[in-house]
């Protein structure tokens, strides 16, 4: 999801754009570094491709609506994620210039949800899990959990971007209870439709994404990132289940009209969660991780 | 998206990209002067608590006059900033829902926090949405992205801007052929996710393949991995008096009170 | 020294994938010399063209520019010698405006930014469009791609004019006033094409290629009366000099 420049106060997108231009400005350097000049034209057409791609849509299984392509982990997976972070960034200011789409502001925060999580979290967990030359099944389940994890965090993005600003009323635990399913339906579709791009271009032209192939990322690299960000997220999720739980409730009974249990205090951000559904959220968040970071030890041994 | 809608977009691509050319006073101004204005007026504008309406107002001032200045068509522009009304409205939505605590009695009418900081944030959405239409009108995005570049990005950036502007227009006609070709042989039936990464894979490897026929294009006329930009720069006095008188209102209007003074002043009379 | 010489000796290239595209081309083109090379699809024009500017590296055999042959170290004065314009302009435009594609050229070559401004003005009015320099290329019609790309090339001043297609996709104004200027130029000129009735028009001499290999190389008139050859060659004559639709006379 993009972030708005309507719900964004300066202080975070200014931050943003401090951390994204620190990315852009290291990626940059990586990539003159690498003295590689055929990438010129193609990061380029890269980017309108995406645009193209994006403006196709396809249908979501199970559901009646379609939906379109993100596009961070492809890019990522054909350029390498340094070269895709920038093509990202690209793509993402011509939105907010053409077409209005988040905001000049939120440039920072939206370069950053979208561009760094799949470049530099989803991508290198898809190329630990799906190896050098996968089958389609491997490879599908590797783009899936892949896009998940990339999503996730990025939602999770927007929901601190948004409640650290201020303008919005939304209270942090509904935003994220409302956010990470969706995007973790949204992430298996990325993944699935990831999966489907790349293996018909490895069928029909397997030398394009040999031309990619990265160096096997340290596996302690890996871990840590994962370690890293489950502490983090588990450690959100045990403030919510610790602090006062009844900011929720009180607002859905609100909305539905319910018997209304003792309003919370009122305040500019209100935060208070119920620890019941807060609790459940990051809980499956930490579960999540967990399950994935068992995976990834598990193929330890077959390398 | 349908064929019909990928069109529009395109065209407004080009018609937005079109107005750039023009050639009033505004429009030859250095770039760098337009950016650094419209980066002021965003963050003045959304640096506003969250209940802020009236203050937002007098900000549409900008976007007017540089529409009148510098002779832009106003249905148009108008046109593509409303589009972002909708979304705002429903980002903005969770507000009145939650924000229930009563700020302002109206003749007899409680109006509750959360509706005005709807309204605010719907104002901040077109303001917004105002800025980044009018920069890329007056300036054109090339000249934004050597502004860009004088002003610190990195040039692996820019040179990567300018491509995909460049390319932009030449694929989103291949999807709308696409999309096109696709509608008319059955276009009832969406397309499924297999279906999709066939033809968007398609459409992969053929950029892929232009990528190719480009660089070696590039190489023929010399390339070996510099960008060589030619133009001057010339930040003269206008352009330093037009970001100046700019950035002076706009910290006048986020400091002091205009508009209540303006309103009281008037009230006042009135009596 | 001319520097306007093209020489192919013995010219061969193998792919990787052990496809033979091109085997012991021959052939000497002298200064001012208008050639056309013509065969069907797959016969090898696009490989020959590649290696006119140093793109591919012969597998046997090799080319020479103006006496010089085509090595690592020569290569950047090979390409100022030689300009080559692609097929589809919309691969060579890759710049925002116009005047910053045949710009490109020039400022590649150091140029002094009022020389280069020079250049650019000379070359796009010599094509006859210099009013759309502030165009973006996807403003331009497919007649005026076309010519700016020659404009891009010009602007680098070459001795050697080498086109892929030129007049394909041109409707039929575009491209009779394509036809005019190729006419007029005086460098060394080298194009592939199917539009044969242009290669009547503007080359004197031409190469016929069939797998790779060629067939014929002579005088324009001579090869298209030679039914036999451009049969073999899945060639038919240009339409100028087939019988006439309407009465049924043969030609002359």
């Amino acid at each position: 999801m993009h972030m708005a420049d309507a719900l964004l106060s300066p202080a975070v997108g200014g931050t943003m754009c401090v951390a994204t231009a620190a990315t852009v400005a290291w990626c940059s350097r990586c990539l003159r570094k690498e003295a590689d000049d055929r990438r010129v034209p193609l990061m380029g057409v890269l980017g309108a491709f995406l645009f193209a791609a994006q403006m196709i849509n396809f249908s979501i299984p199970g559901t009646g609506s379609s939906g379109h392509l993100g596009g961070g982990l492809l890019l990522a997976i054909l350029l390498g994620p340094h070269a895709a972070f920038l093509v990202m960034a690209s793509v993402l200011i011509v939105q907010a210039l053409f077409f209005a789409d988040g905001g000049l502001l939120a440039l920072g925060c939206n370069i950053f949800n979208l561009g760094f999580f799949p470049a530099f979290i989803g991508y290198p967990l898809y190329r630990h899990l799906a190896g050098d030359a996968p089958g389609s099944a491997r490879a599908t389940v590797a783009a899936m959990l892949a896009a998940i994890v990339s999503l996730q965090l990025g939602a999770f993005a927007v929901v601190l971007e948004t409640v650290a600003s201020g303008i919005s009323a939304l209270p942090f635990g509904t935003f994220l209870l409302f956010m990470l399913p969706i995007h973790l339906a949204i992430g298996i579709v990325e993944g699935a439709v990831t999966a489907a791009v790349v293996s018909f271009v490895r069928a029909a032209s397997p030398g394009i994404l040999s031309t990619t192939v990265q160096p096997r990322r340290h596996r302690a690299g890996i871990l840590g990132v994962f370690l890293a960000v489950a502490l983090a997220l588990g450690g959100v999720g045990a403030w919510f289940a610790s602090t006062n739980p009844d900011g929720l409730e009180w607002s859905i009974a609100r909305v539905t009209g319910a018997p209304e249990p003792e309003a919370p205090q009122t305040g500019v951000i209100d935060d208070r969660v119920g620890s019941s559904l807060a609790g459940v959220v990051g809980g499956s968040i930490t579960l999540v991780l967990a399950l994935l970071l068992g995976y990834a030890l598990k193929r330890k041994p077959r390398d | 998206m349908s064929a019909t809608a990928a069109i529009t977009g395109l065209l407004d691509f080009r018609r937005l990209d079109l107005l750039a050319t023009g050639n009033s006073a505004l429009h030859r101004l250095d770039p760098r002067a337009h950016v650094t204005v419209t980066l002021v007026f965003v963050v003045c504008a959304m640096s506003f608590g969250r209940y802020t309406v009236a203050p937002l107002l007098p900000f549409f001032v900008f976007p007017i006059a540089v529409v009148a200045m510098a002779g832009l068509p106003v249905a148009f522009l108008a046109r593509k900033v409303a589009i972002v009304l909708p979304i705002a409205l429903l980002i903005g939505l969770p507000n009145p829902l939650f924000d229930r605590e009563s700020l302002l009695s109206l003749g007899g009418i409680e109006i509750t926090g959360g509706w005005i900081s709807l309204l605010s944030i719907a104002l901040r959405a077109l303001l917004a949405a105002a800025a980044a239409i009018v920069l890329v009108a007056v300036t054109g995005f090339p000249a934004i992205c050597g502004a860009l570049e004088r002003m610190g990005m990195p040039r692996p950036l820019a040179v990567q801007l300018l491509f995909l502007y460049r390319y932009l227009a030449v694929l989103g006609e291949e999807a709308v052929r696409m999309t096109a070709a696709r509608e008319q042989r059955g276009g009832d039936r969406p397309l499924s996710i297999r279906l999709y990464g066939t033809l968007v894979g398609r459409l992969l490897l053929r950029t892929w393949d232009r990528a190719e026929r480009i660089y070696l294009a590039m190489c023929a006329r010399g390339f070996t991995g510099d960008f060589r930009s030619g133009r001057a720069a010339r930040f003269g006095v206008p352009e330093v008096g037009y970001v100046a008188g700019w950035c002076l209102f706009f910290l006048l209007l986020r400091t002091s009170d205009v508009t209540h003074w303006l309103g009281a002043a008037v009230l006042g009379a009135v009596q | 020294m001319s520097h306007h010489l093209v020489e192919a000796r013995g010219l061969t290239h193998v792919y990787e994938d052990g496809t033979i595209a091109l085997k012991e081309v021959t052939f000497r083109i002298t200064h001012g010399e208008s050639v056309a090379i013509i065969g069907a699809n797959g016969a090898g024009k696009s490989t020959l063209l590649m290696h006119l500017n140093g793109h591919l590296t012969p597998t046997r055999g090799e080319v020479r520019i103006g006496e010089t042959p085509i090595t690592k170290q020569t290569l950047p004065a090979i390409r100022r010698t030689v300009g080559l314009v692609f097929q589809d302009p919309d691969d060579q435009l890759f710049m925002p405006t116009v005047y910053d594609d045949v710009a490109f050229g020039p400022r590649n070559q150091g140029l002094p930014e009022a020389e280069v401004g020079r250049r650019v003005y000379e070359a796009l009015e010599r094509v006859g469009v210099w009013q759309v320099r502030a165009k973006p290329p996807y403003r331009l019609s497919g007649g005026e791609k076309k010519r700016v790309a020659i404009a891009g090339v010009l602007a680098m001043v070459p001795d050697i004019l080498v086109m892929d297609e030129p007049t394909s996709g041109l409707d039929p104004h575009a491209r009779r006033q394509l036809i005019g200027l190729l006419g007029e130029f005086r460098h060394t000129r080298i194009f592939t094409s199917h539009d044969l009735d242009m290669v009547l028009d503007v080359c004197p001499r031409t190469i016929v290629l069939f797998e790779g290999t060629v067939m014929a190389d002579g005088p324009t008139g001579d090869i298209f009366a030679d039914d036999a050859l451009l049969s073999k060659c899945r060639l038919e004559r240009p339409l100028a000099m087939q019988g006439c639709p309407v009465c049924g006379r043969g030609p002359d």
